[in-house]
């Protein structure tokens, strides 16, 4: 049977069947269009927006931008549900703390070796004496300490601490969540010195061998095990968009990290294409929706207004659920798989302008009208600048998936930049984002500096701007070089160098914003009573010990 | 939604139809393809040097997959190879095929540049023979010395003259050459059937392993 039909079959009854299930899930949504946007709101909160990371004169501004919200016969704010919500916060905040903290080091670390390694490739004699410092080492432990440390962690760190106030219950077995966390902790430090001795297991994304990889799993499957429970005990009746997307990539993750560490079974070509199976769906399957989830929570509690389109959310996720699993094999054009793989992931990766635009069009019309609050809220801008880029990169990812663009792009740095846009521009920021605005109310206290969040935001917009720009021009006049058999290859060489030190230069900015980052939250740790949390989990000690609130 | 059962088992079929299309689906399809005649399993002085490649991440700046759009129009002219098909990389486990083009694809680095010396060289200080090159140096893989102080069966290696003080030799530690030897091996010049040819052979169902080699 002729292939090409035999896919265009599939692809479409995938659809049909697709789209029919939307519609089943949508059915019973019809009568009461936002009930279920309003879930994140307590009885009268709708039009009082939560920014716990500004003082009074920016949080009266804020009111004033969402003043229209104000829902007439809601005037009264039920002291019950802002205690049963103090409560799911308390219970959060030891295993959030946990994850956030950690992360926040990674980011460190990660930073550090991404930094030496952008200044070797335009200095390639510098530090060359030592194994551990040399370029492939240094961009390895990079691309592993965001992959594994700084992005999971954090966007784990938010999920559990979401989680308890979307489902309205106390967060049950955060022990669970806390051992969890120590075993990722673990691998990644075994795993990370494991790199810098040149244990590698060779596959990008995957470069952690199995036998450490797989405490990955279960310290992933751990950290998920406490929405299960709570799922069972909540007091919603409606999951909240951000519970989707967290309650499916929870259980995402371990699936993918088994299936594609599992020893004695993948050889050969096929190793290749799981790779990048694995390699896109930890994106699109993991940093995405976690992210995504961070998205649809802050962005509509800083500005007091649920989000506009609840079936359009319903269609984002549906749909991206469906098509980001089959994209990876466009890291593979032109290579020596089958043809129908990678015409399958070409595809999807155009089909993935379907989920984007539903979710971008979704926050726009959220945010419509309150663009103001930009001026007033930190958390806000991280995070539309989040959401931003995620419109950004996966529009540019479904182009790029085009044999005739990528054909140019791939195997450059232009490849580079655009892994930037996602993981930086877009999670990153979101997690920064996120961590402004619970770090206040994990810890109880108020954000020190607020100056330095200004300075984080704008080093760090900076560094990226210039990351971005000068490795994606760089990128592509490397891809001509390439591409044209009457140019030397040293050429395609030279004509990186001065955008690769452009690239360090913003590299640079970035790192400094989060030094400034990492100081902030350490000197938040510091105010709210130096790392004695385990005292104040309880409101009632809180209370019995004014010195520390 | 309010049924979170729904919303797992939804999670877990699109997860699934992913992952029969990207992992069930080929290994299905590649199982069975054998290696071709003409190439040869590594030694293990080889292994060894591919255990390095990886540790050093080699690959985070080569690819081993000389392609057969965009760029790889390009590839043949600069002698880099046809391009690659499953059964090359039989023996490769994983294979290393590369995602940058930071320095040229090495799939048959063996071919081009078969010289023992120019690679340890090569290693020790790349820009001593190509200027301009961004290459690492790997000096950690080799110990200079003075002359007078090399033990038989010891490599020295010979490099173009002031990359080193005068009186000094450079001696490749044993990573060094098991690296050398593993990129030598790379030579994948025989000669394999195109697609069209291989369509036509499984449609005559007289596939056996001597034919799709030829």
């Amino acid at each position: 049977m002729n292939p090409t039909a035999l896919l265009l079959a599939t692809f479409i009854l995938s659809i049909v069947g697709l789209f029919a299930f939307i519609w089943s899930l949508r059915k019973g949504l019809f009568e009461a269009e936002s009930s279920g946007a309003r879930t994140i709101f307590s009885t009268g909160e709708i039009g009082h927006p939560e920014e716990p990371s500004v003082g009074p004169a920016q949080q009266s501004a804020l009111n004033e931008v969402s003043r229209t919200n104000l829902v007439a016969d809601e005037t009264k704010t039920s002291q019950a549900e802002l205690a049963a919500r103090e409560a799911a916060d308390r219970s959060s905040a030891l295993p959030a703390f946990v994850l956030i903290g950690c992360s926040v080091v990674w980011l460190i670390v990660a930073s550090f070796a991404g930094l030496l390694a952008s200044l070797k490739l335009h200095w390639p004699d510098l530090l060359t004496e030592h194994a551990w410092l040399s370029f492939g080492r240094l961009r390895t432990m990079h691309l592993n300490g965001v992959a594994y440390g700084w992005a999971p962690l954090g966007l784990l760190g938010l999920a559990i601490w979401m989680l308890p106030r979307l489902l309205r219950t106390q967060l049950l077995g955060g022990r669970l969540v806390i051992f969890g966390a120590l075993l990722w902790n673990a691998a990644l430090i075994a795993g990370m010195g494991g790199l810098a001795i040149g244990i590698n297991a060779g596959m990008e994304w995957l470069e952690i061998p199995w036998q450490i990889g797989v405490l990955f799993a279960i310290g992933g499957m751990l950290v998920g095990l406490p929405m299960a429970l709570m799922l069972t005990r909540r007091k919603v009746h409606h999951l909240y968009v951000s519970v989707w997307y967290m309650g499916a990539a929870l259980f995402w993750f371990p699936t993918l990290y088994i299936v594609a560490k599992v020893p004695g079974v993948h050889f050969g070509v096929e190793q290749a294409t799981m790779n990048w199976w694995f390699g896109h769906n930890v994106l699109g399957l993991f940093y995405t929706p976690l992210s995504l989830a961070a998205v649809y929570y802050f962005l509509p509690k800083v500005i007091g207004r649920p989000v506009r389109s609840y079936n359009l959310s319903l269609l984002g996720f549906w749909t991206l659920a469906f098509f980001y699993g089959q994209v990876g094999a466009h890291h593979l054009i032109g290579g020596p798989i089958p043809e129908w793989l990678i015409t399958l992931s070409i595809v999807q990766s155009v089909m993935m302008i379907i989920p984007v635009l539903a979710f971008s069009i979704n926050q726009h019309m959220t945010l419509k009208g309150h663009f103001s609050a930009l001026r007033h809220s930190p958390v806000l801008r991280f995070i539309v600048f989040g959401a931003v880029m995620y419109t950004l990169a996966s529009v540019q990812g479904s182009f790029q998936a085009l044999r005739t663009v990528n054909a140019t792009t791939h195997f450059t740095h232009f490849t580079v930049a655009h892994a930037h846009i996602g993981m930086y521009g877009f999670v990153s920021m979101v997690v920064f984002g996120g961590v402004y605005f619970v770090m206040p109310r994990i810890l109880n206290t108020a954000w020190p500096k607020p100056s330095l969040i200004a300075w984080h935001f704008w080093l760090v917009v900076a560094g990226f701007a210039v990351y971005m720009i000068t490795l994606s021009i760089g990128g592509v006049l490397q891809g001509l070089a390439l591409l044209n058999p009457a140019r030397e290859f040293m050429e395609s060489v030279a004509v990186t160098i001065p955008w690769l030190q452009g690239r360090s230069i913003g590299g640079a900015l970035m790192t400094l914003g989060h030094l400034v980052f990492a100081l902030h939250v350490l000197l938040i740790i510091v105010r709210s009573g130096a790392f004695s949390l385990t005292e104040r989990t309880t409101p009632a000690t809180a209370a019995a010990n004014p010195s520390l609130t | 939604m309010e049924n979170e059962l729904k919303l797992l088992v939804g999670a877990m079929v699109t997860l699934s139809l992913a992952t029969s299309a990207l992992v069930v689906v080929p290994f299905l399809q590649l199982k069975d393809e054998p290696a071709p005649a003409e190439l040869k399993p590594y030694t293990s002085q080889e292994l060894r040097g591919r255990q390095l490649y990886r540790a050093h991440a080699c690959m985070a700046c080569h690819t081993q997959q000389p392609s057969t759009t965009g760029a790889g129009i390009a590839d043949a002219s600069r002698g880099w190879g046809r391009a690659s098909v499953a059964g090359d990389y039989h023996y490769d486990d994983p294979p290393l095929l590369g995602t940058m083009r930071t320095g040229p694809d090495l799939f048959n680095i063996g071919v081009r540049q078969p010289s023992v010396d120019w690679h340890l060289g090569h290693l020790f200080q790349p820009r001593a023979y190509t200027s301009g090159s961004n290459m690492p140096a790997y000096p950690f893989m080799f110990e200079v010395r003075n002359a007078d102080d090399v033990a038989d069966g010891e490599k020295i290696v010979h490099l173009p003259s002031g990359t080193v003080e005068p009186g000094k030799v450079v001696v490749a530690k044993p990573e060094a050459l098991d690296l050398v030897a593993y990129l030598i091996s790379l030579k994948r010049t025989y000669p394999v059937l195109s697609t069209e040819q291989a369509n036509i052979l499984s449609q005559s169902g007289a596939t056996t392993e001597k034919e799709q080699v030829q």
